[in-house]
């Protein structure tokens, strides 16, 4: 897709995320709101995964490790084909498959998350696997910057250098908001760059809301042969929705009916 | 019941190596077979292995986290993989892995507790495991086992190498005794009946089934006591269908293992029995719930009585002589 299509795609996509958040009184709405341009990116620019290929040895994987924001994935892959959109008419109801985070239950998601500080390690042996087997799929997983606090992500970070994974890239949608605070005042985990970059990773800095830059990021994958690859995407939290972005609110605040339909117009424009 | 020198072999390994050598056999043949470990490949007896098959074997250093939910990546792909770690580690620091990666999200790793129980012996509580089949039983999807002799630990490797399922397979390190009168017959869920007997149940797991059946002998040799020995290797799904049988001989029965007197086999089988009607008097024997006393493995197993003189002692309590 081009920039202005990916642009158009990223304005439905939140219009469709406030619709079935709304309709479900329920879901993280910022965090979906700030990864949402990268996820329309990979899925619509670059991974090699399709409805018809999701079962694929050699296809691509995406493992969202801040499985919380899974309504945005949910958006994606129903555009995506995986599934009818109306499914999501079902999101956190009784007996649904399409709960608060990802299952191997919806077609074309890869992993359980939603405890934070797995998607890592999850992502690290997918991609060991590969270059066992000099298989030509990469492995992308999202992080949020609030989860990398838990150990296990720098865990994995170590492993994932020593076994050279440039097969391997992991993204941080750095929007800065944790649950309680400013993720910089809970435990920060700034210098990000320089944190990763010790950690043995190739670091390329972005605005993940500007699709020409996360285009250029993905395209130039691995930034550095022999090295996992770590997309630190500046984002903003709630972002394309005025009174919600930058607002620790609306971590998982619900819009009520006037809030819903200003957030409708100011997507529209 | 012969004599308890006809019914064991006494030149059997530990199942520790019969696990290492099984899963060189299987790797020999299967490029698909991965072993992982946490700085863990001389404990677990695998140095061999990577030597024989470097590719099949991922080093992950000492990240236990970091172990299972990258085990559990490696299974997605396809691979048959054994993640071995002391059972203490594995199955404590990596929990959630456990629980999330591996059980929930269905990706069919073999967890290998090695050294389990008390096997570390002096090195005291941070090594020891007896929480982990009560952790684990309240956690879906996942098989727990614990083989007693060398025949159910190869079996239970072969097999688990078969499955498309979450399983945990834990045992210790030191030579056990061939149970070699006992029917050859492995199947996970389905208890091993290794001898008959109308007047005691004795229903064991892993390394205090050998003693459990010294005991049988001993209380047949003293009283003439006619005892059935079960190697309850599955802890979960636990073999619902023999308890119920051996349950309606009516008589006592005792369970042992090697794990908390909490959450563990005997009151799965407690739990089983209360809720079906059975009023059979019961005993569990275990480790109680206190700092475990400091020792070898066998000075703590004679300590708090899984031993033959202790389980025969305590059956004879039951049995009112």
């Amino acid at each position: 897709m081009t920039v202005s299509e990916l642009a158009q795609k990223s304005a439905q996509y939140r219009r469709t995320i406030l619709k079935y958040i709304v309709g479900a009184n329920a879901g993280h709405t910022g965090g979906s709101l700030s990864c949402i341009d990268i996820l329309n990116v990979l899925y619509n620019n670059v991974l090699n995964v399709s409805p018809e290929t999701a079962k694929s040895p050699d296809r691509d994987r995406y493992i969202q490790s801040k499985g919380h924001t899974v309504e945005a994935l949910y958006v994606v892959l129903a555009d995506r084909g995986f599934f009818p959109e109306s499914d999501l008419e079902t999101l956190c109801r009784y007996k649904s498959h399409y709960i608060g985070h990802p299952t191997k239950k919806i077609a074309g998601i890869e992993q359980n998350t939603g405890s934070l500080g797995h998607g890592l390690s999850l992502s690290v042996g997918t991609a060991i696997s590969a270059k066992l087997d000099a298989k030509p799929f990469r492995v992308f997983t999202l992080l949020g910057d609030g989860e990398l606090p838990e150990g296990s992500n720098w865990e994995a970070a170590l492993l994932a250098a020593q076994y050279k994974l440039d097969n391997l890239c992991a993204i941080v949608d750095k929007n800065g908001l944790q649950i309680t605070a400013p993720t910089a005042d809970v435990c920060s985990t700034d210098p990000l760059d320089k944190k990763f970059d010790a950690f043995g990773w190739a670091v390329r800095e972005i605005d993940g809301h500007d699709f020409g830059q996360l285009i250029d990021a993905f395209n130039a994958l691995p930034f550095e042969p022999g090295k996992p690859s770590v997309i630190i995407a500046h984002t903003v939290k709630g972002k394309g929705v005025s009174y919600m972005e930058n607002q620790l609110k609306w971590h998982h605040g619900v819009p009520n009916k006037e809030q819903y339909e200003q957030a409708l117009v100011e997507l529209s424009e | 019941m012969g004599e308890v020198s006809t019914i064991v072999d006494q030149r059997a390994l530990a199942n520790l190596d019969v696990f290492s050598n099984t899963l060189q056999e299987l790797a020999s043949t299967d490029r698909q077979i991965l072993v992982v470990t946490s700085d863990s490949r001389g404990s677990g007896k695998l140095v061999p292995f990577g030597q024989k098959y470097p590719t099949q074997h991922i080093e992950i250093g000492i990240a236990e986290q970091n172990l299972v939910g990258v085990a559990a990546g490696l299974a997605s792909t396809g691979k048959t993989v054994f993640a071995v770690s002391p059972a203490c580690f594995l199955t404590a620091r990596s929990f959630e892995q456990i629980k999330t990666d591996v059980a929930y999200s269905d990706n069919p790793v073999k967890l290998i507790g090695i050294s389990a129980g008390v096997s570390y012996g002096a090195l005291g509580s941070t090594h020891h495991s007896l929480h982990d089949f009560a952790a684990l039983r309240a956690v879906h999807n996942l098989i727990i086992v614990a083989p007693a002799d060398n025949f159910e630990t190869e079996q239970a490797i072969r097999q688990a190498a078969e499955l498309d399922h979450p399983i945990y397979i834990r045992f210790g390190k030191k030579p056990m005794p061939l149970l070699s009168e006992a029917n050859q017959e492995f199947e996970f869920g389905r208890g091993r009946i290794i001898s008959e007997g109308d007047d005691l149940v004795l229903i064991a797991t892993g390394e205090t089934v050998y003693p459990a059946l010294l005991a049988a002998h001993k209380l047949e040799a003293l009283h003439g006591i006619k005892t059935t020995v079960i190697s309850m290797h599955t802890i979960k799904p636990l073999d619902y269908d023999l308890l119920a049988t051996v349950a309606a001989k009516g008589c006592p029965i005792l369970t042992v293992e090697e794990h908390s007197v909490f959450g563990g086999l005997g009151e799965a089988c407690a739990s089983f029995l209360i809720q079906n009607g059975f009023c059979n008097r019961f005993r569990i024997m275990g480790i109680p719930d206190e700092y475990t006393v400091t020792g070898s493995q066998i000075e703590i197993f004679n300590h708090y009585g899984l031993s033959e003189e202790g389980i025969a002692n305590e059956a004879q309590i039951l049995l009112d002589l």
